[in-house]
């Protein structure tokens, strides 16, 4: 989020679209009602079924699943039509009216530089006209042909409301109507929440879904004020927390990069970072990237860590291909390049696509750890249930080891929420049983493995070897310690620029503003910095009162970056500092600095005039209509199908899908067609059960005890399925058999002329737990992911549903079990 | 005095004693469900169970989010879903969190028959005491919302308590504790209509022209009470009654009948001692013995069988 | 069974049992009954263990009620069918009231009182179980509407009203009508009351040189 879950009830439009905010967030969501109730803001909500979300709407509109690009640039197309625009705010704060190359172009689909062959592209062309001092030129006028926002005008003009509803199914007149209440949020003092989640991310142009409407908020003026701002409503109640911290096969902490195989050394690697700002006085914030670095490096080896083996970078590994995702992982499982594998927290079987593959991929392992409280349907792969896993335990060599943990009850630790807020928690509860803290289990991994090393050597013993590991108990690190740590201490008496010490040696930093490159600071994650400072643990401050009712409680728990609230709130007040909306401001110059209700986001003394953008991690200190080279597939989002899609790309038909995105072979003959398969599948969660875990909790099973889909009245009629009668549903990967919901909330959408039907697969049911078995709806769904992030192309695809008899109905809760959990039918194979 | 908490009952089933009334000096609840802030998450059909350890049967899916599928002897409060179209083709789905209501004047407590199986505190709430409760369900018959369900385990008879046991050491509800969207709020009643009262407002503001305030008079009015966006059809909300009232057959059973035939059944004992201290015993007399036997010697010697007379004796 | 010298059987032994089961059912269905029906009587619940044994008791005792009735009433049926004695009769029920029984008209096995009390049970008992039915909430609590139920429940105490009034009356007739007790308990009446009460079917039995209704089907009339 760029706001907070508060800030929300700032809003005069709420928009839920590429999410289902009600039901997946509910209790952030009473900022939404608040936002209705105190602000009389108008609920918009763009979904493919009537959610729960939909239910406390002003204004619903269905959307075919994987069309938002469509349906955004169509908003675009409308807003710089009607000079819907907030005018002033996009010339200054976005790079609107800068010059892009000449060279730059469009056509049939494809950005200039494409290459069939790697299906990649070469991005030299996507970027700005460069002047002699190598910043970007700039055309305040807007008569530029190539400025960007000529070139935005010129890439949506194609986008008419008759396509957007040709491609999106959605109605002309609804759409149009949420165009308008788009609109009315230009005025400089209102503003637009965008909250979005899975809806937008989970497809092979996922990550420009949110590119577009990140374009719509910054035309209409809605980034860094009050009540508006992109806010991506995370997943898992920390994770949040694991991207800052880097648990992504390409990051480290605080979104530094891991280094790739052509970084050879530590200043090639810098040479891509230390963004020069590409227009005059920015602060290009990332220039401190270094200093980030070194104090990272400091944390992970210590005293090792010397500027004699520069900072020992040579010990980090490096990527020899864009990323080690959980798709290129279970493909590289599947091919026998990967045969051990630690399973921390995450149940692949359930979570991740075609689960037939899954099932397969963990077959030909030596060895699977499994380090989970719950015992998961990932551990139990091998097991034989019958038509929900038919696996044959006697062909599967895999050797599982399930060491059971605590859960977050039962520990203390901190929670990063999707405000960026870490919050500290408690232990409530002892862990039951055998389970062990997680720190416990790395911690005996490691001492484990570094003995090994000690003993045996190996080829490359010292990234090991040399981990500091300075913790009161080295076989259970603390949390706190770990917190500390995070923030970063220095590591000699730091001094300001008149010489006197700020720090002592040995002290928590206040913040990431006292880093240095010189090796003189350490830091775990540089964003964290502020956390848990010498005045102590700040996570744990619970002080909710929010002095002037602005949706900002800056003592409760701490935010990243600074404890700021409001990302880039430097945008909520005008060219002069003065708030765009002087009801609701966020920060404004009074003079001489500049304050308000959120820390600046922003040099504190840097006056209004000196120009300098309010994007301040960007090089341009502007948000960007024009991405550049940093998007995959193309510098404007352009409208591309799902992998698997009932219609034609009516834009370009030889270019249908993201020609980006990354397909292994074997899973794209695993793709069907329209023939086969003609309705659009999605899949999504419901409110009653958290993934696959809450399945094992009565209470959860008791609200919503059974696998089920979604469909129309209109295809059941078609099909003679009846209210709550059995269906087969199939893709090309596999088969789900359970009942089906027949509803009014899907309706059929006409695209390009042709009904088409939706059918929804909420996801919570497995093998294991107390509630009834079920396949589970990964079953279904294709081995794609986003061209960028390669978060699979969960949301749309294309099934088949037939209706059916209900299967025999034996053990349909649970089966019959041992004493050690496991199936009587079954005999047990393999090692536990 | 029993127990403390008997002093605040107003009202006790089955029992013609007028409750205590020192304790008087309580202030009347109410539950507001505003149905339009609801999102149907049943957070508070779970905190429900939780707080007053339910466990409902794990039930099947039947083609509908309602599970269970209906109130039962461990579902006090269920969220019941409803897709309606209007005559505009809009949807809506209506989602209404249902339970007890604890009328102000309660069809259940009018026709239980054990003395104080049924209680209604000075603050309105009404609540099953279980150890006094038979098992009849007749509080099932009583009800104009059909909320009391008896349990197949213990033939007891369970519903919402409005939980009484949290409200009474000045808790709210724990479902309204937990409602994320502050969709069920609790206070006095006074307040819950002055707050429904500004929520209606806006509602009409954004065009629900019928939003309106669920607190029927019918029944005296309710504890909890629904701001609807369609107040002039509460039916569309899974089949909240439009004009809730004890039936008139109930009021019949428990009203005229029960003096009327009280007064029968006294009028025949009264009427039967009367005619006995009147009319005295109906007595067979020696003269009826000799009538008799003089029959008997005539038959026996006109020869026995044969001349029937009229009136069988067939058995 | 032996009865004494010289008197009539009015009830064999199978029709006493069968009589004071279903009498009995019925006094227990009445306080049962009653102690649900109105507060004053919710003591009477204390008869049973509780008021939970009571309300489990009740409508099995209405079971055996029905069962043990039907016996009763295939057994007297044929006796109780409405003749033109029972005009009379009825005519006559200031006289009867009055003890002036002598000047009353003649009637068969049973007087037309009796047969009303017959009628009136065999009508309402029938509706009494099929309304107890469908309020019985252990089993049918689910089988039927709610609003059945009222409507059940309503005709169920309505009718168990009337049940019992003619119980009383008929209790009372029995207590009144002195030897009637005895005929029911021990079976047998005298020639003189049956002349006095049932002419009519003293003299059929006089005529036939039956003993009345007895077991033993080879019994003559003895003196
Ligand atoms: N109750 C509950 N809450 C959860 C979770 C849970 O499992 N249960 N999981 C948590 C996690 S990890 C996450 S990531 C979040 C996810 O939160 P959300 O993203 O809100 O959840 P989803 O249900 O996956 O999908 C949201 C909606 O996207 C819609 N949708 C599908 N395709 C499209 C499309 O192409 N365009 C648009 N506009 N909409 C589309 C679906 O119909 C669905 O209603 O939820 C978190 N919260
Ligand atoms: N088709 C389809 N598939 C999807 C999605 C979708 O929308 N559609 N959504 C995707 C998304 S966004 C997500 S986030 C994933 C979720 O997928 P997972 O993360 O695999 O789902 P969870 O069931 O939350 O699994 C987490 C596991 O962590 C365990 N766990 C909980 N606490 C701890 C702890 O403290 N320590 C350890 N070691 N383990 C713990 C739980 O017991 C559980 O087994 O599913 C993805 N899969
Ligand atoms: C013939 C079969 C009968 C059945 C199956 C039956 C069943 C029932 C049932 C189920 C109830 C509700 C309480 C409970 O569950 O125990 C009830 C109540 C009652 N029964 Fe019966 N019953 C029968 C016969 C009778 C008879 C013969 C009488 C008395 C003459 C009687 C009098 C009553 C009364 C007074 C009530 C209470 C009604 C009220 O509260 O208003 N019942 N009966
Ligand atoms: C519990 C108290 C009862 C007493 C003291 C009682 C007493 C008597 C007596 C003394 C008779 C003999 C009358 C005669 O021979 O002319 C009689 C007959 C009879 N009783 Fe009862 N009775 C009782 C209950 C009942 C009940 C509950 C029923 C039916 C539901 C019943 C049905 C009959 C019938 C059918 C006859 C035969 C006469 C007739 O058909 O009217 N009695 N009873
Ligand atoms: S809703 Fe029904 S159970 Fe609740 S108080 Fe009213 S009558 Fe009684
Ligand atoms: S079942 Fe209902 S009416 Fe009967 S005693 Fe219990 S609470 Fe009262
Ligand atoms: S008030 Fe208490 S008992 Fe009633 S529904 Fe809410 S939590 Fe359940
Ligand atoms: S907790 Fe609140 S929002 Fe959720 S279902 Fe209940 S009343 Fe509705
Ligand atoms: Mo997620």
């Amino acid at each position: 989020m760029t706001n907070t879950w508060q800030d929300i009830k700032n809003a005069n439009v709420v928009l839920v679209m590429g999410g289902n905010a009600a039901e997946a967030h509910p209790c952030g969501f009473k900022w939404v009602i608040e936002a209705k109730i105190e602000n009389k803001a108008k609920l918009v909500v763009v979904d493919p079924r009537f959610t729960r979300t939909a239910s406390v709407a002003d204004v619903y509109a269905p959307i075919r699943p994987g069309t938002d690009i469509a349906f955004l640039s169509g908003v675009m197309r409308y807003l710089l039509e009607n000079y819907a625009i907030q005018h002033a705010y996009v010339k200054a704060y976005t790079n609107a009216s800068l010059i892009v190359k000449e060279g730059y172009g469009f056509e049939d689909g494809l950005f200039t530089g494409y290459n069939e062959e790697k299906r990649s592209y070469d991005k030299s062309s996507w970027d700005y006209e460069l002047d002699e001092q190598g910043y970007a030129k700039s055309d305040d006028t807007w008569q530029h042909p190539r400025c960007v926002i000529n070139l935005l005008k010129q890439h949506v003009a194609r986008y008419t409301p008759e396509l957007v509803s040709r491609i999106c199914g959605t109605p002309q007149d609804k759409y149009l109507e949420i165009c308008k209440i788009f609109a009315s949020t230009a005025a400089p003092d209102k503003a637009l929440t965008s909250l979005f989640a899975l809806g937008w991310t989970q497809h092979s142009v996922g990550a420009q879904n949110i590119r577009a409407m990140a374009m719509v908020q910054l035309l209409l003026g809605n980034i860094g004020v009050a009540g508006g701002g992109m806010n991506a409503l995370r997943g898992h109640s920390n994770i949040q927390g694991l991207t800052d911290v880097g648990l992504m096969s390409n990051l480290m902490p605080g979104y530094m990069t891991i280094p790739k195989d052509s970084d050879v050394t530590l200043d090639k690697y810098l040479e891509t970072k230390q963004f020069k700002p590409l227009r005059p006085g920015q602060t290009s914030y990332w220039q401190n990237y270094r200093k980030f670095f070194v104090s990272f490096q400091k944390a992970l080896y210590g005293d090792a860590a010397k500027a004699e083996n520069n900072w020992a970078y040579d010990w980090l590994p490096k990527l020899d291909v864009d990323g080690y995702d959980v798709l290129r992982a279970f493909e590289r499982m599947d091919n026998g390049q990967m045969n051990g594998y630690i399973c921390q927290g995450f149940n692949p079987m359930q979570a991740f696509p075609d689960r037939g593959k899954i099932r397969r991929s963990l077959s030909k392992l030596k060895y699977l750890v499994v380090i989970d409280p719950l015992d998961t349907e990932t551990a139990n792969f091998w097991q034989d249930y019958g038509p929900q896993n038919p696996s044959k335990p006697a062909e599967i060599q895999t050797e599982v080891f399930q060491l059971p943990t605590t859960c977050f009850a039962e520990e203390d630790g901190s929670l990063v929420n999707s405000a960026r807020w870490l919050q500290w928690h408690w232990k409530a509860a002892d862990a039951p049983g055998e389970a062990k803290p997680d720190l416990w289990i790395m911690a005996g991994l490691y001492h484990r493995l570094k003995s090994m090393y000690a003993k045996d050597g190996g080829a490359f013993p010292d990234p090991i070897l040399n981990l500091s590991w300075s913790y009161a108990d080295p076989a259970e690190p603390q949390p706190a310690e770990l917190a500390r740590e995070m923030n970063g201490r220095a590591l000699v008496d730091i001094k300001d620029d008149t010489g006197a010490v700020v720090l002592k040696a040995g002290q928590q930093l206040d913040g990431f503003a006292q880093l240095r490159d010189d090796g003189t600071t350490m830091s775990g994650c540089w964003i964290f910095a502020g956390c848990w400072t010498e005045k102590g643990n700040q996570m744990a401050r619970r002080d909710a009162s929010d002095p002037r009712d602005a949706g900002i409680a800056p003592n409760w728990a701490w935010a990243w970056p600074a404890n700021r609230r409001i990302l880039y709130n430097r945008a909520s007040a005008d060219l002069d500092g003065k708030a765009w909306n002087p009801h609701k401001p966020v920060i404004q110059w009074n003079g001489s600095k500049w304050v308000g209700f959120d820390v600046p986001d922003y040099g504190p003394t840097v006056k209004p005039q000196d120009g300098v953008g309010p994007f301040i991690m960007n090089q341009e200190g502007q948000g960007r209509l024009f991405a550049r080279g940093l998007m995959v597939e193309g510098p404007f989002p352009e409208h591309y199908e799902p992998f698997e899609s009932p219609a034609e790309n009516v834009l370009h038909p030889k270019v249908k899908s993201n020609p980006a995105a990354r397909v292994f072979p074997n899973d794209r003959k695993a793709m069907g067609t329209a023939q086969d398969f003609p309705y659009v599948g999605t899949t999504y969660r419901l409110t009653e059960h958290f993934h696959y875990w809450t399945k094992h909790s009565l209470i959860n099973a008791i609200l919503q005890p059974e696998e089920f889909v979604e469909i129309g009245e209109a295809l059941a009629k078609e099909k003679g399925i009846e209210q709550g009668g059995w269906v087969k549903v199939s893709s090309k990967r596999g088969q789900v058999i359970c009942k089906a919901f027949v509803t009014k909330r899907i309706k059929p959408l006409m695209v390009d002329g042709k009904p088409t039907h939706v059918i929804g697969c909420p996801i919570h049911w497995g093998f294991t737990g107390v509630a009834r078995k079920g396949y589970g709806a990964n079953t279904l769904t294709p081995f794609v992911g986003d061209a960028n992030t390669n978060t699979p192309e969960f949301k749309a695809f294309l099934l088949n549903i037939e209706k059916t008899s209900a299967p025999p109905a034996v053990d349909v809760a649970q089966g019959p079990r041992d004493a050690q959990g496991v199936p009587k039918s079954l005999t047990k194979v393999g090692s536990l | 005095m029993a127990d403390l908490q008997s002093q605040d009952y107003i009202r006790r089933s089955a029992t013609n004693l007028t409750p205590p009334s020192a304790r008087h000096h309580e202030l009347e609840v109410a539950k507001l469900i505003d149905v339009s802030r609801c999102i149907g998450c049943k957070a508070c059909q779970s905190a429900c169970m939780e707080w007053n350890n339910l466990r409902p049967e794990m039930e099947e899916f039947q083609g509908a989010y309602e599970n269970p599928h209906d109130l039962n002897p461990g579902t006090w409060t269920l969220m019941r879903f409803a897709e309606y179209e209007d005559e505009q083709g809009n949807l809506e789905w209506l989602i209404r969190k249902d339970g007890c209501m604890h009328c102000e004047d309660p069809g259940c407590l009018k026709a239980c028959p054990a003395p104080g199986a049924i209680v209604q505190y000075a603050n309105g709430i009404v609540d099953f005491i279980s150890e006094n409760c038979i098992g009849c369900g007749y509080c099932v018959k009583g009800c104009p919302f059909n909320i009391p369900r008896i349990s197949a385990q213990d033939h007891k008879s369970y519903k919402c308590t409005l939980c009484s046991d949290r409200v009474g050491v000045g808790l709210e509800p724990a479902c309204v504790k937990t409602c994320p969207t502050g969709a069920i709020m609790f206070g006095s009643k006074d307040d819950m209509k002055d707050w429904a009262g500004e929520r209606i407002a806006e509602l009409k503001e954004r065009g629900f022209q019928n939003a309106g305030l669920y607190d029927p008079p019918e029944v005296g009015g309710t504890h909890v009470m629904y701001v609807l966006h369609h107040a002039d059809k509460p039916s569309l909300y899974s089949g909240l009654p439009d004009k809730p009232h004890i039936s008139a057959l109930v009021g019949a059973w428990k009203g005229f009948l029960k003096p009327v035939a009280l007064a029968g059944l006294a009028f025949a004992a009264v009427g039967a001692f009367v005619h006995s201290i009147v009319s005295g015993p109906n007595e067979t007399t020696e003269a009826d013995e000799a009538h008799a036997r003089l029959e008997m010697e005539k038959a026996k010697r006109s020869g026995g069988n044969g001349a029937k007379g009229e009136g069988s004796a067939t058995s | 069974m032996s009865y004494p010298k010289g008197t009539i059987v009015r009830n064999s032994t199978l029709t006493r049992v069968n009589h004071w089961i279903t009498g009995l059912c019925f006094v227990l269905l009445t306080l049962s009954g009653l102690a649900m029906f109105h507060p004053v009587f919710f003591w009477l619940s204390n008869l049973f263990g509780s008021g939970q044994w009571m309300r489990a008791l009740h409508p099995w005792l209405g079971v055996c009620l029905i069962v043990s009735f039907l016996g009763l009433f295939i057994q007297f049926w044929r006796d109780n069918l409405w003749n033109r004695d029972d005009v009379e009769w009825a005519k006559s029920l200031d006289k009867v009231l009055d003890n002036r029984e002598e000047e009353v008209p003649p009637v068969g096995r049973f007087n037309a009182g009796q047969k009303v009390v017959f009628w009136g049970m065999a009508l309402i008992i029938p509706v009494l179980f099929v309304t107890g039915i469908l309020i019985w909430e252990v089993y049918f609590g689910e089988a039927t509407s709610i609003e059945t139920q009222r409507v059940a429940v309503l005709i169920h105490s309505m009718g168990a009203i009337g049940a019992i009034l003619i119980w009383i009356t008929h209790v009372y007739a029995a207590l009144w009508v002195k030897g009637s007790m005895r005929a029911m308990l021990h079976g047998w009446v005298t020639p003189g009351w049956a002349h006095r009460h049932h002419r009519k079917w003293f003299r059929s039995l006089v005529a036939s040189g039956s003993p009345g209704p007895t077991s033993d089907s080879t019994a003559k009339f003895r003196d």
